[in-house]
């Protein structure tokens, strides 16, 4: 009896030691599931419209896309908000075949059919550029196209 | 001895540390839009094409200028009368339809609620809307253009699914793609395919988008 010293230490309610534990595994699940994007934005962040029909995009893996918008370098490339970004770059639309190919080569030949290029403008980008791409886009048979907008009503 | 763990590094802010850093990923996780209004563009024609012959009565067209205003059919109108008029004129139903693909003669329209007038479109798939803007509209304007006459056909494709099956065609098309991906409906894939398909094929959209202006 003389041994053991009456326990002093409250016994705590809830066990909080495992507390880290939790939240180092809430944290390596976001850590694994944020989205890296693969280009770094050279225009701002287009504001895109709102429209009710529409459709989700199935495999990320096919979608290639296509920025247009306002420049983030008014001086370097103009103003407006028809800058054309490819990848991590300002181009024009001449360069959209080449675009496509070089996201076609990374593909089986059999998915080229299934690959939708999402256009992610602007609200304020014209309809001129827009057809630009588009009329590209059909020049090298790359007929699934996304308007990529905002689920919502008229705005 | 007593194998108590002395701990010489205070690991108490180990929480804080990981609290930092869980809300420093929650804040700059983007959620990226992967959504949007899709398009099956047409294939490019040859060099040698000649464009087939339409009646203008099939053709309903859409005008918007470099102001973003609306001429459909040669008059003004607000986009939100849009969607009633194409709705009007794909549902018109005035004449015959296009010939099977064995050869069959054009058909009436049998499910049409429309005036069947003699000057709109004949039949819902040989109803063409023709979108025409200037290089300078807005692009917003376009895509609240493209809006309206999408919904346009999935009012009618809804109205047409009930009719028939007794549920919108939005559940139709959503209980399609979950019977594709569970196992145990297996069975339903082919008669909702079917059911899609005869929906989809009564109301082809059929929106042109015509060379812009400059």
């Amino acid at each position: 009896m003389a041994k053991f010293g009456k326990k002093k230490k409250g016994l705590p309610a809830v066990n909080t030691a495992a507390l880290p534990d939790i939240v180092f595994m809430l944290l390596f699940f976001f850590m694994v599931t944020t989205t890296m994007r693969e280009t770094d934005l050279r225009i701002d962040a287009p504001r895109l419209p709102s429209a009710t029909e529409i459709k989700k995009l199935e495999d990320k893996s096919l979608v290639s896309t296509i920025y247009v918008g306002k420049s983030k370098d008014p001086e370097k490339h103009g103003i407006g908000y028809n800058k054309i970004q490819l990848n991590d770059k300002i181009s024009s639309a001449d360069q959209v075949p080449n675009f496509i190919f070089s996201k076609r080569e990374k593909l089986a030949e059999a998915m080229h059919p299934f690959m939708t290029t999402s256009i992610k403008a602007d609200k304020e980008s014209n309809v001129g550029t827009i057809t630009d791409i588009r009329l590209k886009l059909r020049d090298v048979n790359a007929l699934k196209v996304s308007y990529s907008t905002q689920k919502g009503s008229n705005n | 001895m007593a194998r108590r763990e002395n701990p010489e590094i205070n690991a108490g802010s180990m929480a804080d540390i990981a609290f930092l850093l869980l809300i420093f990923f929650l804040v700059t996780t983007t959620m990226n839009v992967d959504s949007g209004i899709s398009k099956k563009l047409s294939e490019k024609p040859p060099a040698d094409y000649v464009p087939p012959i339409i009646k203008e009565k099939n053709i309903f067209e859409v005008v918007i200028n470099r102001n973003n205003d609306l001429l459909v059919e040669d008059e003004r109108v607000q986009i939100n009368q849009l969607k009633d008029l194409a709705v009007q004129f794909i549902d018109n139903g005035g004449g015959l339809g296009k010939p099977g693909e064995d050869g069959t003669p054009g058909k009436p329209c049998d499910y049409c609620q429309g005036s069947r007038s003699e000057s709109s479109s004949d039949h819902p798939n040989k109803a063409i809307i023709s979108v025409q803007s200037d290089r300078g509209t807005n692009y917003g304007t376009y895509i609240q253009v493209q809006n309206e006459l999408l919904r346009a056909y999935t009012e009618l494709r809804n109205r047409l699914s009930k009719q028939r099956y007794g549920v919108s065609f939005d559940e139709l098309e959503q209980s399609f793609k979950d019977a594709k991906k569970s196992a145990d409906l297996k069975d339903r894939v082919e008669e909702l395919r079917k059911k899609v398909e005869a929906i989809k094929i009564a109301y082809p959209q059929i929106i042109s988008d015509a060379e812009p202006t400059s």
